[in-house]
């Protein structure tokens, strides 16, 4: 690599940045190639927005919305189900006070989801056996094994199965490094906390709406959905 | 065929009342098309160059693009059906029959309603997680992610309130189980419930108060918070697209 200064700086003023960390968007190794907004990416969105209309139209179609007879207060159906992005909390309400479940739960969810970006921790995203990795594993695997003592205590095994799943991965990927040989272990040796926090989340969400939705029938009784 | 389509558009865009209008001429240098967006109200929420690479699929997998769409479905299929509609108890689940049997189309339209609504919950999701994995919420789009997170809670909103107006027993009891939670919030969980239902049980007052909700009040404060969402886009310096890194 050659190093070069123009001789005229008042001519030619050079900027010189240090990247310490790949903290922020703003930093660009390389400049890409732009396109103009109108027609170039206007037309895609054009495209997608017909994509989504056709697919839907299709849909409505074929399946008709649900309709069922005229609102009763004296008769309630059994189960009396939420909209399906809330069976997870319904779900939840088996298990905990409507307090925990309702107020609680929902709370921290909205309250962890607008904080993300005000972390350093989160902005850096540095993988999690990067420093310190006894203590870490030390922490975590105390902090894993009393949530699931908790979630144990009340019969949460809905919920208990993806923490173990994806605490275990974690774990496990404390054993790689961005030396391990194979691809698929140096990607799990690079992920920071968040992305366990976020995947954990993501499954746990899918798992109980999908419970809620398909496997609870009278008295929120464990059903087959094939065995209506 | 497509080369008089295109000549008859340029005619179109070259006349005196095309130009008043929409304050751009024909042509296709770039500062046309720059023109195109800057001189549009709508359009100038958008930067006039995008980085190609934020045009790929695989960034975004265009989830943005498609909640919006089915955002305009909705508005659009939801603005007939009010003209089909009336928030009163019994009337409102006579007008879901009379969609069904009467009105021409009625149960498409109902339909498209219903299942964009459904794609927009599970597109808003799917969006604010790629968006998460893509570590796009980082600096300086900290506030573009809470705004966001609260499209997100309107979208929720958008929904449950809609979920009751047919009146049938599934609405009825979806929102009775929803409201029952509010009750659980501590020292004034009641007082919440009466003023989300207009009084102690979902009723009549409910219905009309869910109707104003969803066909006004959220609406318009969604519309705003996806004018700053997209205006954000543009200051905080386009769509993030991570650098293509080797593991």
């Amino acid at each position: 690599m050659q190093a070069e200064v123009q001789s005229d700086v008042r001519k030619n003023p050079r900027r010189i940045a240090f990247i310490l960390r790949r903290t922020s968007p703003y930093v660009k190794t390389q400049d890409d190639g732009r396109v103009m907004t109108y027609p170039t990416a206007l037309s895609r969105f054009i495209i997608a927005l017909e994509v989504a209309f056709v697919l839907l139209v299709w849909i409505s179609l074929l399946a008709n919305a649900p309709l069922e007879g005229m609102a009763d207060p004296m008769h309630t159906p059994n189960p009396a189900k939420a909209p399906w992005y809330f069976l997870g909390l319904q779900e939840l309400l088996h298990y905990f006070p409507p307090m925990v479940a309702g107020v609680l739960v929902p709370g921290l969810v909205v309250g962890a989801l607008i904080v993300i970006p005000y972390f350093n921790i989160n902005i850096e995203g540095e993988s999690l056996w990067a420093k310190d990795r006894k203590r870490r594993l030390m922490i975590i695997g105390v902090a894993l094994v009393l949530f699931c003592i908790f979630l144990l205590a009340f019969d949460v095994i809905v919920a208990l199965v993806p923490t173990i799943l994806i605490g275990g991965l974690m774990l496990w990927s404390a054993r790689f490094s961005s030396e391990s040989p194979r691809l698929f272990h140096r990607w799990l040796a690079s992920k920071p906390l968040s992305f366990w926090i976020m995947s954990w989340f993501l499954i746990e969400l899918t798992i109980l709406t999908v419970v809620g939705t398909f496997f609870r029938g009278p008295g929120w009784s464990w059903v087959l959905p094939w065995q209506s | 065929m497509a080369t008089t389509i295109k000549s008859g558009f340029e005619r179109i865009r070259n006349t005196e009342v095309w130009r008043t209008i929409f304050r751009s001429g024909s042509g296709s240098s770039n500062l046309h098309r720059s023109q195109a967006v800057q001189q549009n109200i709508f359009l100038h929420l958008f930067s006039v160059k995008v980085r190609s690479r934020a045009l790929e699929f695989s960034p975004t997998w265009y989830l943005g693009a498609l909640t919006l769409s089915t955002f305009f479905i909705l508005i659009a299929t939801g603005i007939l059906l009010m003209f089909y509609y009336h928030p009163s108890v019994p009337q409102a689940y006579a007008d879901m029959k009379d969609l069904q049997f009467v009105v021409a189309s009625g149960v498409f339209l109902r339909n498209l309603h219903r299942w964009s609504a459904h794609a927009m919950v599970f597109l808003v999701f799917a969006h604010m997680f790629k968006v998460f994995y893509r570590g796009a919420y980082r600096p300086p789009r900290q506030f573009n992610w809470v705004i966001g997170v609260f499209l997100l809670l309107i979208t929720l909103l958008l929904s449950y309130t809609g979920y009751l107006l047919p009146w049938d027993q599934l609405a009825f009891w979806a929102v009775t189980v929803g409201s029952n939670i509010a009750k659980a919030v501590p020292l004034m969980g009641k007082q919440i419930r009466f003023l989300m239902l207009g009084g102690n049980e979902v009723n009549a007052n409910a219905l009309l108060r869910f109707y104003v909700l969803h066909c006004v009040i959220l609406p318009l404060v969604a519309i705003l918070l996806v004018g700053v969402h997209f205006w954000r886009i543009r200051k905080d310096g386009g769509l993030y697209v991570p650098e293509k890194k080797n593991l």
